[in-house]
């Protein structure tokens, strides 16, 4: 990795090379890639034939997909009662997947919104993909709750739309304020990601070489010319979509969560639902963003654009979510000792925590769902410790396995949220186990199917990297940049913002990676 | 550097050339700094009608250019009001007025106004939205998917690595053979003539 060199011009000796190499960040593209580099790269993977790991990838997830949407036809066609929930559980896995994906799509949101406000320029060549995901995995999330009314033609009974029995929502009912968010979340997420691409589908534009993707990438490129005097308003656009999705991710997940905490369900009654919520959300998110992306980078040769120091600083994201998390479980069950409410004591305890190992500390049988609650901590709250450890975050082997543990225990989260919960609650005359039927469990695999199909889809025919925002990073972009061998004016001392004489020296780019 | 004038002119014939109306001068520059300064010069010389086209928006160009703040937040400030308000009749004129349902056991006035948060929120925002994304195209005259600038076969390469400044003849300043001789003083390679 050739990072970018400093050299000391004559009059400012008192630089030593060493301390200038540590007080410089690692550059966010490596090699010194250029412009032109950006573009080649990554229109590129739009433009070269399909490779045949794409149809290997995409082959059994359209598969699983279409067992999703036969899933779904069959439950449509039959009734809601294909599924396996029934009294006392009347939410389960459907509930579960909906906050499941709709929590991944957290991540991309933050990636977008909350790290461009915060001048993290390191989310330029990850927040394309991530946003992509943000509307696939809303996507999926959607569908679960638009079936869980069972009778899906009844379904638009959810928009405040004058109708024939003079009937109107209840606007005061957290369900209600749900199909808002959701519906917003959705809208306002295609917007921005809709926003990011017009540049780079000019890019696509500009490069096709047949009068279809002319056409094509032309019509949703608007004719986009790149003058400043239309940069101007698009990043203002730009900002205030950020400005606006901030809060708005962080409401979504909130409003999930008043699903459960407006109720007086001993396990859902609890006001630590909303940062609880939102930090599993950006957690799970982020886990599902390097699941996605660590594949990517390696099939893609990324490795220049999707350096080592995105995979550390999301793996440093995920261990503090993840620790937030912890500590939010912890407290619930703290809160429910500190209460003295039996209820309460009843839903954590006998519910969820006591399990065969737990017989030292707690003299009480086991809970049923014993092992989704401790598959849901070792998972969530014990495996992204190994983060602490900075060769941890280097191995992307090690990365990878504890994605795929947060993302098992994230799924875990909600079906312990939901389903221990309502199991077995006030009444012990009603309290019965759930077990999902295969209706269930293809309809909930097949969504990954559907995720990665869109996924696989996106990767083909969009760029999956913000070509015009990398430029923008790169040392050649800033207007006071200056080549070596060329002579700044006003004696270049306002190359690297530090002082006197120093200077910036950019390397011919090396070919390979 | 080239210091001819290169025509565009798909006829091919300067009869036709004399007929078509000259849409402006486009010119390059080598990188973005170039640009940078060359807006710098463009601006002090005087000139309204120009751009500058880039891959990427350059950091300070606004300045350079001589441009104030976009208008954009005005539209996206209007639109999220707007939204506010519809949400809020959304809300109250069913809620209270059509079909007053009590539920929770609360009042059915004002006073119950924080049950009705989320929705106003989350429809402001959604507004709000629409507002950047349809106030920033229409200020940015988009879509407008044919423009003279893209019958300079050069010109696709803005959205790669390549940094132009267009000047148009409807510039007061605008003369055909003066303007092409500042662009060379200032630095431009390719200046070429873009026809409409």
């Amino acid at each position: 990795m050739a990072d970018t060199a400093i050299e000391t011009a004559p009059p400012a000796a008192q630089f030593d090379p060493e301390m200038v190499r540590q007080i410089t960040k690692p550059p966010l593209v490596t090699n010194n890639r250029d412009f032109h580099w950006v573009t080649e790269k990554v229109s590129g993977i739009v433009e070269m034939k399909t490779p045949m790991w794409w149809w290997i990838a995409f082959f059994p997830a359209a598969v699983l997909a279409g067992c999703c949407i036969g899933g779904f036809v069959y439950l449509i066609s039959t009734g809601v009662g294909v599924w396996g929930q029934n009294s006392p559980v009347m939410w389960a896995w459907d509930i579960t997947n909906f906050v499941f994906w709709i929590g991944i799509g957290h991540a991309g949101t933050l990636i977008s919104a909350i790290l461009f406000l915060t001048r993290q320029k390191w989310r330029t060549s990850i927040n394309r993909a991530a946003e992509a995901m943000t509307l696939f995995a809303v996507i999926c999330a959607g569908l679960y709750p638009g079936l869980h009314v069972g009778r899906l033609w009844m379904a638009w009974y959810l928009v405040p739309v004058g109708n024939a029995n003079a009937i109107w929502q209840n606007f005061r009912s957290p369900l209600l304020w749900d199909v808002f968010a959701v519906g917003t979340y959705f809208t306002v997420s295609v917007i921005f990601w809709y926003v990011g691409l017009i540049p780079d589908l000019a890019t696509l534009r500009d490069r096709a070489t047949n009068s279809v993707k002319r056409f094509a990438y032309g019509l949703f490129a608007l004719g986009w010319r790149g003058g400043n005097r239309q940069w101007r308003n698009y990043e203002k656009a730009y900002l205030i979509l950020a400005g606006i999705s901030t809060p708005l991710v962080l409401s979504v997940h909130t409003i999930v969560s008043f699903d459960f905490a407006t109720s007086i369900v001993p396990g859902w009654h609890t006001t630590i639902f909303p940062p609880y919520f939102v930090a599993g959300a950006i957690f799970g998110g982020f886990a599902m963003v390097l699941t996605l992306m660590l594949p990517a980078r390696h099939l893609l040769g990324l490795q220049d654009l999707i350096t080592k120091k995105h995979v550390d600083v999301m793996a440093k994201i995920i261990l503090l979510t993840g620790s937030i998390v912890g500590y939010a479980y912890i407290m619930e069950f703290f809160i429910a000792w500190y209460s003295q409410n039996p209820f309460e004591q009843w839903a954590f305890l006998r519910n969820r925590i006591s399990a065969p190992f737990t017989k030292w500390m707690f003299d009480v049988p086991d809970a049923p769902y014993w092992w989704a609650y401790w598959a849901m901590m070792s998972c969530n709250v014990i495996s992204p410790q190994i983060f602490w450890s900075k060769r941890a975050r280097a191995n992307l082997w090690i990365v990878f396995a504890v994605c795929m543990c947060v993302n098992a225990g994230m799924w875990f989260e909600r079906f312990v949220i939901i389903v221990t919960s309502i199991a077995n609650d006030f009444l012990p005359g009603s309290w019965g186990m759930y077990s999902p039927t295969w209706v269930d469990i293809i309809t909930f695999t097949g969504s990954f199917g559907l995720f990665l199909s869109l996924f696989l889809l996106f990767c083909r025919f969009l760029p999956m990297i913000a070509m015009s925002e990398v430029k923008g990073v790169l040392p050649a972009a800033d207007p006071h940049f200056h080549p070596p061998g060329h002579d700044a004016p006003g004696g270049g001392d306002h190359s690297t913002g530090l002082g006197g004489g120093v200077r910036m020296t950019t390397p011919a780019p090396s070919t390979g990676h | 550097m080239s210091d001819t004038l290169t025509v565009t002119n798909p006829a091919g014939t300067s009869a036709v050339a004399a007929v078509q109306r000259t849409f402006g001068i486009a010119a390059e520059f080598s990188s973005a700094a170039d640009l940078y300064h060359a807006a710098e010069k463009c601006r002090d010389h005087g000139f309204k009608k120009w751009d500058v086209h880039t891959p990427f928006p350059i950091h300070g160009m606004d300045e350079a250019m001589g441009l104030g703040n976009s208008k954009v937040s005005l539209i996206a400030l209007s639109a999220a009001c707007t939204g506010t308000v519809l949400a809020l009749m959304l809300e109250f004129i069913p809620s209270i007025w059509l079909y007053p349902l009590v539920v929770h056991g609360k009042p059915l006035n004002f006073f119950t106004v924080p049950a009705f948060f989320p929705v106003i929120f989350e429809f402001t925002v959604l507004c709000c939205a629409f507002g950047c994304l349809f106030g920033m195209l229409a200020l940015n005259r988009l879509p407008r998917w044919n423009h003279p600038l893209f019958n300079w076969e050069r010109f696709g390469k803005f959205s790669d690595d390549a940094f132009f400044l267009s000047i148009e003849a409807d510039d007061p300043k605008f003369q055909e053979t003066r303007t092409k001789d500042f662009l060379e003083g200032i630095g431009a390679k390719n200046i070429t003539l873009i026809y409409e």
